[in-house]
């Protein structure tokens, strides 16, 4: 069953008619050649396919595009301005922060929603007053990110580039 | 995956009417666990009813001292909420030791309530299970089942309920509250989820075309020092091994209210009201903390792989009950 939507992705309007099973992810990748979100386990345990949901990260394979009318999705092609990559992006540049780079992305926009939920002063399982400001030190960055998983094990130098990111 | 007809609720009767009318009809939250389930085959509704766009996404104190959660409120937003986090931290905390950032998002407090067990037997369609299948047997009785139930588990399902919010929410006596095509209901939290007795396939006592319009927490002023704490295979983003969400209440040494529920136990958030009865009136003492953890777990009935739950709940309750009555001490 087919439904036509529109979506704003990267800044650009885009419509397109969906069959309904298709995931946000999927029609990113496969109907709009959005390919940086990439699919990783497909059931929303490893983050390679987060995306920036009406500005908050989000797992992309978890959701229908046909429930996303209208939102503004941002992923991390659409993070640089021109040339200029985004903070985050130049951190893991700057720091090695991947490897393969598959999971990278992901990484990138999590990084990114997060580091907006720290500015709100959202705290984190692992606050220990839930009523002061957050201060992002590396139990706060490694317990928000926990969501995207890096095969290649480069966490040691995310956690240092999201640090950079957020001075 | 089969194809479905895919409606965005404009206002809650007639989303009411069509899921009520149409046995093949679901309503979808913010899908992170019927979205996968979909993908599995694990379910497989002909229609979808969108709710996410119901006026349903605010928390509001109400003037008798309750606060009102509604149903679509994402978990994220409701875990920052100042409120929340003043007056049910152990609410606050269990959200945030839920899932990852990018799912909680996503996540609505209806469908956090009304997500399914992560039985890996459950979450596989090529192998028996009672709970989706019923009839078909048990694959986790003699299997896998680390992850399991020690407490009110049948002969036909060992799963365990996933939720974390609902285990500080069972703790807290929230009440759920639900409208159907025969009109509103309130449900306490602890009556919503059943034990798996002879039909597991029924994780609630929720009637098809129900729909969960909020959840009401009571005033409680001493939830003010309460905890949830989670024990899991690794440090983050992992479904609870064992995990206790506890408010108590200390004067001259002596505990004079408490209230505790435990998670990853049982088939439903696990009021210990057992425990809670040995505690009432007992000096705050270790003795006191793993009597009343023993009390509860009197009944307890392990699995091959599972005994580990037995010391692991009893040393977590009392680490959390050390820990809150410290501070209140202080």
């Amino acid at each position: 069953m087919d439904s036509e939507i529109t979506l704003r992705v990267d800044g650009r309007r885009e419509t397109l008619s969906v069959d309904t099973r298709t995931t946000l992810l999927d029609a990113l990748r496969e109907r709009l050649g959005v390919t940086s979100p990439k699919k990783g386990c497909d059931h929303g345990q490893c983050g390679a396919c987060t995306v920036l949901l009406d500005g908050r990260r989000a797992t992309s394979c978890l959701t229908f595009a046909v429930a996303n009318e209208h939102s503004e999705v941002v992923t991390a092609e659409g993070l640089a301005e021109k040339d200029e990559p985004h903070p985050v992006q130049q951190a893991l540049l700057d720091n090695d922060g991947f490897q393969c780079g598959y999971c990278t992305p992901g990484q990138v926009c999590s990084a990114v929603g997060m580091l907006d939920e720290v500015k709100s002063g959202w705290p984190s399982y692992v606050t220990d007053d839930l009523e002061e400001p957050v201060e992002l030190d590396e139990d706060e960055i490694r317990e928000r990110m926990s969501g995207n998983l890096c095969r290649c094990g480069a966490y040691a130098n995310i956690v240092t580039a999201i640090r950079e990111a957020a001075e | 995956m089969k194809p479905f007809d895919y409606q965005r609720a404009t206002d809650a009767d007639s989303a009411i009417a069509t899921v009520s009318r149409d046995p093949e009809a679901r309503y979808i939250g913010g899908g992170t666990n019927l979205v996968d389930h979909m993908k599995l085959g694990v379910t497989q509704p002909g229609k979808l009813v969108d709710i996410t766009r119901l006026p349903y996404d605010s928390v509001e104190s109400l003037p008798d001292g309750r606060v009102r959660i509604g149903a679509t409120v994402r978990n994220s937003d409701l875990a920052a909420e100042p409120v929340i986090r003043q007056r049910y931290p152990l609410l606050a905390q269990a959200l945030l030791s839920g899932a990852s950032g990018q799912l909680r998002n996503l996540a609505t407090t209806g469908g956090n309530l009304l997500q399914r067990t992560r039985c890996p037997y459950f979450q596989d369609v090529t192998t028996p299970c009672n709970k989706r299948e019923p009839g078909s047997g048990c694959s986790a009785l003699e299997g896998w089942n680390r992850h399991h139930a020690v407490l009110g588990a049948s002969e036909r399902c060992v799963a365990t309920h996933p939720s974390d919010m609902a285990v500080a929410l069972a703790a807290l006596d929230a009440d759920v509250l639900v409208e159907g095509p025969d009109g509103q209901r309130t449900v306490p939290v602890t009556e919503l989820h059943r034990l798996p007795g002879d039909e597991p396939e029924q994780d609630t006592v929720l009637r098809h075309g129900e729909l969960v319009t909020a959840v009401e927490l009571p005033p409680l002023p001493f939830a003010v020092r309460s905890r949830y704490r989670k024990v899991r295979d690794r440090a983050s983003y992992a479904f609870a091994l064992v995990s206790v969400a506890a408010a108590v209440e200390v004067s001259d040494g002596a505990i004079t209210e408490a209230r505790i529920a435990f998670g990853g136990l049982a088939h439903k958030p696990w009021r210990a009201t057992a425990a809670e009865r040995a505690l009432h009136g007992a000096p705050a003492t270790e003795e006191t903390f793993r009597a009343a953890a023993d009390a509860e777990l009197a009944e307890a009935e392990t699995l091959r792989d599972n005994e580990f739950k037995i010391p692991m709940t009893r040393n977590t309750l009392a680490a959390v009950l050390r820990e809150l009555t410290q501070q209140e001490g202080s």
